[in-house]
C-alpha cells in the first residue's frame, strides 16, 4: 500500500557497495569467558566493515559534541541529571510506592518481576489470559536483558520487532550489536542480502531507502493484525504514575495504540521524580545519542486509551543488588543513550558483537561484570581507561573508574587468568627492589621480559603482532647517564653503589 | 514473599546511605525571542532541520489549498484520489475520525488532518494528547501527517513545555517532531520509517 | 623548593633522553633538582590490571624513595596519575599524602608552577601534531577534552607557542586515544595497533612530520605502529622540544 519513493541523490546498486561478508564474531560457550579480543580481531579481519563502522559511530559523536556545544547550560543540565538520579535513586523505594500506586489509580495493572525469567513468566500469563498470539514491540534493551524473544519463541507466541534496526537483528538472529542502532555493525550490502532472504526485496537494491521500504510494507500487514503491543521505557515518572518512550520511527506508539493490549517492561531505575525533571533528561537523551534535538516521538503514557488495557512490569534483575553496590551503584543512572559506546575507540574498533553481552561499550563493561562476574570478567580490560565515556555521559556516571574498579573487585574475587595474575605478582616484586629492577631491566631484552606492561603472560608475541619494540638506548639507561654526567666525583648513594 | 517486597526490601536494605536532595530545575530560556513573531520563525526553522515542512497559508489562500500545495507530489496518486482523515473544523477532509473507531480502520489513511495543542520552538516539536488526536493511532498510520499550530501556543523549551499541567491529565501526550524517520541502515536517513512519511505543520490560531 | 625527579621505569629504560631532557629543563630554571638513585616504578602495571595488593610495596619503595621532597616532578602523565590518584594500596600515611599531593607532571609545572614564559634556546621548525595523551588530558586537566563543553585552553599547546619555528597542525579528531592503554596494548594487541595506526594517519594526513606528547608510553606505542607499516612521521617528548631539541 505504500509507494516507496527512493531519494535520487542516494546510491542504487552501488558498484562501491561492499561485498565484503558480514564478520560474525564466535559466541563464548556457555560457562565460558568472553573473549573480547579474539572477536575483536575477527571483526577487525573485515577491514570494510571495521571502517564503516568506526566511521559511523564517530559521525554520532561527532554530532552529538555539535549539539551540546550549542547549549550554554550543557553541563548544568548533566550535572542536575545526575542530581536527579542520584536523589531519586537515594529514595528508590518510596519513589517506587508512589509511581506505582499512581499507575494502579490510572487503572494499569502494574506487576514486578525480580528477574528475566519471572518478567517473562508474568507477561506469558497476560498474553495466554488474553489469547495473544502475535505482539507488536518497540525496542527495549531490559527485554534483551530477559532473553524475552527467545522465551516467546519457545512458547509459540510470535514477537515482531518494529524498530528497522531490531528488525533486522531479529531477522538475523542476532543481537542488537548498539543499544541505539542495533545493526550499526551491518552495511547495506548485509541488509540487502538479509531482506532478500526473508522479505523477498531484491538482492541487488541495496539503496536504504529501498530496503527501509520493504521493511515498511512487510511490517504494516503484521501491526495491524498484532493481538498485542509491548514497549520498555525510557523514564517513569512518579508523580503521575506515567512513562515515556522515545523514538525516532513511531513504533513505539504503533505498538501502543494499535492493539488494545499493551504491556510495557519498565527497570527499576527509570524512575524519576517530577514530570518537571523529563525537561532536563529529554533534553540530554537524543543529543547525547545520536545528535539530534529531540527524538522524532516522545510519548508519555499515563493511562490505557479508552477501552484498552495496559501493563507495566517493574523488572529487578540485578538491580537492587547494584544500587548496594558501593562504587557501582551509579551506574543504575544511566539512561541507556549510547553516547559512551560512539565515543568509545575500542568499541568503535571492534563492535558491539565481541562483547559477547547485551550490552556492549563502555557501559557494558560495568553493567555485564554484575550479571556474571566470570563470564564478563575480560570486559572491564577491553578499554584504555581513556575516559571520554565519563566526559560524554549524560548522567555523569563515572564510567572509566568504575572500569577501573570492576578491575579490582575482579582481581580480588579470583577472575583474572592465572598467567596473568602470576606475572603482575612477580612484576610487583621486582618493581619493589631496586636491586632486582636494576638486573631486570639491564638490556632491552630483559627490560622487555621484566616490565610487565607489554609483556604479558602468555602472550609473548603481543606486542609484536602489530608493532615494532622500542629500540635500545645507545649508551644505557637514564640511570646510568645521571651516574656518568651528575654522579662523578660524588658519593653514590643507593642500592647499585656498590 | 512476593516479588514486590523481596524488591522494595532489598533496595531499602542496599541503597546508598546518603542524603541528596532533588535539586531545583531553572527554565533556561532567557536568550529565548521574547515576542511571538520571532519564537515562531524559530519554530519554523527548528522544525525545517528536524524534517518537518512549514506550511505558512499564503495571503487569501485557504487551509485545503495549503494542504494540496505541502501534499499534491508526496502521495503517489492523484490528490483528488487521496484519503483525508481530518478531525478539525477547519479542513472538512473526505473522511472523519470517530473515538470509537477500531484503529486498524486507519490503515488507509493518505492524510491526517489534526490540531497541536501546542508547539515547542527549541526542538520544533509539536504535542498532541487523546483530545487532539481523537484516535491515537491515526497520527502513525496515516502516511502523511498535516497538523495545525496556534503560533500562541508555541512555548520556548521542554523545560516550559513540561511545566504545562497536560501530562497531568492526559492518558497520551506526545511531542512529534518531524516525521518518522531512521538512520539504521548505513546511517542513511531514510523519513517514513514505520509512521508518517512526513510531517507539514500549517500555522493557524484557533477558532 | 626541592624536587624530586622521578623518571619512570620504561623512561629509563628506553628513552633515557627524555629523562636528561627533563632534567636539563629544570636546570636551566635554576630548579633544585636530585634524582634518587633507589627509584623503580610506581606501581601502575600492577594497579591497571586490579592487582592493588601486589603493587603494594612498589608503592610503598616509591613514597619512601619521594617522601623527603618538596614536589615530586615525571615526564609522564599515566604515572604522575597513578601517584595523584591511585597510590591507594599501601597505608594513607601523612607521607603518602604528601607525596600523592605534590607529585606533579613536566607540563603541569612548566605552566602552574614555574609558569615559564619563554624557551629562548628552544627552536623546532618543524610542522607538530601534539597528542593529549588521555592520562594528562582527562585525569590531569591539561586542556579542555573536545567533549567538554568549555572554554579552549592546552597548557602543553601553550608551552609549544613559545618555540621558535614550531608550526602546530590540527588534526581530525583532536584527541582521540591512541589505543596504549597499558596493559591493554598486549591484552588487545589487535585493536591497539588499530588505534595506533588510525591515530598516526590523522597525524599524516594533516601534514604532521612529528608527533609530539607529554608521554612516552603513547608514543613508544604509535611508533612501534609507525615503524611496523613504514610511516615517515617522527616522535618526540615535549621535554625534548622544549630543551633546545632541533630534529
Amino acid at each position: 500500500m505504500s509507494t516507496n519513493q527512493p531519494d535520487p541523490a542516494a546510491t542504487i546498486q552501488s558498484k562501491t557497495a561492499t561485498r565484503e561478508p558480514q564478520p560474525r564474531p564466535a559466541k563464548a560457550p556457555d560457562g565460558k569467558r568472553v573473549d573480547h579480543a579474539r572477536s575483536a580481531k575477527q571483526f577487525l579481519n573485515a577491514p570494510e566493515h571495521a571502517k564503516s563502522h568506526d566511521t559511523r559511530v564517530w559521525a554520532m559523536r561527532t554530532k552529538r559534541d555539535k549539539q551540546a556545544h550549542t547549549i550554554e547550560e550543557w553541563e548544568e543540565l548533566r550535572e542536575l541529571a545526575s542530581q536527579i538520579k542520584t536523589h531519586t535513586l537515594t529514595n528508590l523505594g518510596s519513589y517506587l510506592e508512589e509511581f506505582e500506586a499512581n499507575a494502579k489509580a490510572n487503572g494499569i495493572h502494574v506487576h514486578w518481576a525480580r528477574d528475566g525469567a519471572e518478567h517473562n513468566r508474568i507477561v506469558h500469563d497476560i498474553f495466554d489470559n488474553h489469547g495473544v498470539k502475535s505482539v507488536i514491540k518497540s525496542k527495549s534493551m531490559l527485554m534483551e536483558e530477559c532473553g524475552f524473544r527467545h522465551y516467546m519463541d519457545s512458547v509459540g507466541i510470535e514477537i515482531i520487532e518494529t524498530d528497522l534496526g531490531e528488525r533486522i537483528q531479529q531477522l538475523d538472529g542476532e543481537d542488537p550489536s548498539h543499544i541505539v542502532v542495533p545493526p550499526v555493525h551491518k552495511m547495506r550490502s548485509d541488509v540487502a542480502r538479509l531482506f532478500a532472504e526473508k522479505l523477498g526485496s531484491d538482492p541487488d537494491n541495496d539503496d536504504a531507502h529501498y530496503l527501509a521500504g520493504a521493511q515498511r510494507d512487510a511490517t504494516r500487514p503484521l501491526i495491524l493484525d498484532a493481538d498485542a503491543g509491548m514497549t520498555g521505557a525510557n523514564f517513569a515518572v512518579a508523580e503521575t504514575g506515567g512513562f515515556v518512550v522515545c523514538t525516532n520511527e513511531g513504533n513505539a506508539d504503533l505498538s501502543a495504540n494499535v492493539p488494545n493490549l499493551h504491556v510495557a517492561s519498565i527497570g527499576i531505575e527509570k524512575l524519576v521524580p517530577k514530570v518537571e525533571d523529563m525537561g532536563v533528561f529529554i533534553r540530554l537523551l537524543s543529543r547525547s545519542a545520536l545528535g539530534s534535538p529531540i527524538t522524532q516521538y516522545t510519548s508519555h503514557f499515563r493511562a490505557p486509551k479508552q477501552g484498552g488495557e495496559m501493563h507495566i512490569v517493574l523488572v529487578d534483575n540485578g538491580r537492587s543488588k547494584r544500587l548496594g553496590m558501593d562504587k557501582f551503584w551509579s551506574s543504575l543512572k544511566c539512561i541507556r543513550c549510547g553516547a559512551c559506546m560512539n565515543t568509545c575507540p575500542v568499541y568503535r574498533r571492534s563492535g558491539g558483537l565481541s562483547y559477547g553481552a547485551t550490552y556492549a561499550g563502555p557501559l557494558g563493561l560495568i553493567l555485564n561484570p554484575s550479571f556474571d562476574a566470570h563470564r564478563y570478567s575480560n570486559l572491564p580490560f577491553a578499554s584504555t581507561l581513556n575516559g571520554s565515556c565519563t566526559n560524554v555521559c549524560p548522567v555523569k556516571i563515572n564510567i572509566h573508574e568504575q572500569i577501573f574498579g570492576w578491575r579490582q573487585v575482579l582481581a580480588e574475587d579470583g577472575h583474572l587468568p592465572w598467567t596473568k595474575k602470576t606475572a603482575l605478582s612477580a612484576a610487583g616484586k621486582v618493581l619493589a627492589s631496586p636491586k632486582g629492577y636494576r638486573a631486570a631491566i639491564k638490556t632491552t631484552n630483559s627490560a622487555l621480559k621484566h616490565l610487565p606492561r607489554w609483556a604479558l603472560y602468555n602472550r609473548m608475541n603481543a606486542w609484536g603482532e602489530g608493532r615494532e619494540m622500542p629500540t635500545p638506548p645507545e649508551h644505557g639507561t637514564f640511570h646510568d647517564w645521571y651516574k656518568r654526567n651528575r654522579l662523578s666525583g660524588q658519593t653514590k648513594t643507593g642500592s647499585d653503589s656498590r | 514473599m512476593s516479588a514486590r517486597d523481596d524488591i522494595l526490601g532489598a533496595i531499602r536494605a542496599g541503597k546508598p546511605a546518603m542524603n541528596a536532595p532533588a535539586p531545583a530545575v531553572p527554565s533556561y530560556d532567557d536568550g529565548y525571542p521574547q515576542d511571538r513573531e520571532h519564537l515562531t520563525a524559530l519554530f519554523a526553522e527548528r522544525l525545517t532541520t528536524m524534517g518537518g515542512i512549514w506550511q505558512a497559508p499564503t495571503d487569501g489562500q485557504n487551509l485545503d489549498d495549503a494542504l494540496q500545495e505541502a501534499l499534491a507530489d508526496k502521495l503517489g496518486k492523484p490528490f483528488k484520489d487521496a484519503v483525508i482523515a481530518s478531525n478539525v473544523s477547519e479542513v472538512a477532509g473526505n473522511r472523519g475520525i470517530n473515538e470509537n473507531d477500531d484503529p486498524t480502520t486507519l490503515h488507509d489513511v493518505d492524510i491526517a488532518v489534526l490540531r497541536a495543542t501546542f508547539g515547542v520552538a527549541e526542538t520544533g516539536s509539536v504535542a498532541f494528547t487523546e483530545k487532539e488526536l481523537t484516535v491515537n493511532a491515526v497520527a502513525y498510520l496515516a502516511q502523511h501527517l498535516v497538523v495545525l499550530l496556534d503560533p500562541a501556543e508555541i512555548v520556548t523549551n521542554l523545560h516550559r513545555a513540561y511545566q504545562r499541567d497536560d501530562f497531568a491529565g492526559a492518558r497520551y501526550t506526545v511531542f512529534h517532531t518531524g516525521p518518522s524517520a531512521t538512520a539504521d541502515i548505513e546511517g542513511v536517513l531514510v523519513r517514513g520509517a514505520q509512521g508518517v512519511r512526513s510531517l507539514t505543520i500549517i500555522p493557524a490560531s484557533g477558532s | 623548593m626541592r624536587i624530586g625527579l622521578f623518571v619512570p621505569c620504561f623512561i629509563d629504560a628506553f628513552y633515557p633522553n627524555v629523562g636528561i631532557a627533563t632534567l636539563e629543563l629544570l636546570e636551566r630554571f635554576d630548579c633544585d633538582v636530585d634524582y634518587p638513585f633507589d627509584q623503580t616504578c610506581c606501581g601502575q602495571p600492577m594497579v591497571n590490571s586490579g592487582c592493588h595488593a601486589e603493587a603494594r610495596a612498589t608503592e610503598a619503595l616509591f613514597v619512601e624513595n619521594f617522601a623527603k621532597y618538596d614536589v615530586i616532578v615525571a615526564p609522564s602523565g599515566s604515572c604522575v596519575h597513578q601517584v595523584r590518584d591511585n597510590l591507594t594500596a599501601v597505608e594513607q600515611t601523612p607521607e603518602v599524602k604528601h607525596v600523592r599531593e605534590n607529585t606533579l607532571e613536566l607540563v603541569e609545572f612548566l605552566h602552574d608552577v614555574l609558569k615559564v614564559d619563554a624557551f629562548p634556546w628552544a627552536n623546532f621548525p618543524h610542522r607538530v601534531g601534539y597528542h593529549d595523551s588521555c592520562n594528562t588530558l582527562r585525569n590531569l586537566g591539561h586542556g579542555k577534552p573536545s567533549e567538554l563543553h568549555g572554554a579552549y585552553f592546552s597548557k602543553p599547546r601553550a608551552l609549544l607557542e613559545k618555540v621558535a619555528g614550531i608550526e602546530l597542525v590540527t588534526i581530525d579528531r583532536p584527541d582521540e586515544c591512541c589505543g596504549f592503554g597499558g596493559t591493554f596494548s598486549v591484552t588487545e594487541p589487535e585493536v591497539s595497533a588499530q588505534m595506533g595506526r588510525d591515530k598516526i594517519a590523522d597525524h599524516g594526513r594533516n601534514g604532521a612530520e612529528y608527533i609530539v606528547s607529554a608521554d612516552s608510553s603513547c608514543l613508544m606505542h604509535q611508533s612501534g605502529c609507525g615503524a611496523r607499516i613504514g610511516a615517515p612521521i617522527r616522535f618526540k617528548h615535549i621535554a625534548e622540544i622544549l630543551n633546545g631539541a632541533t630534529q
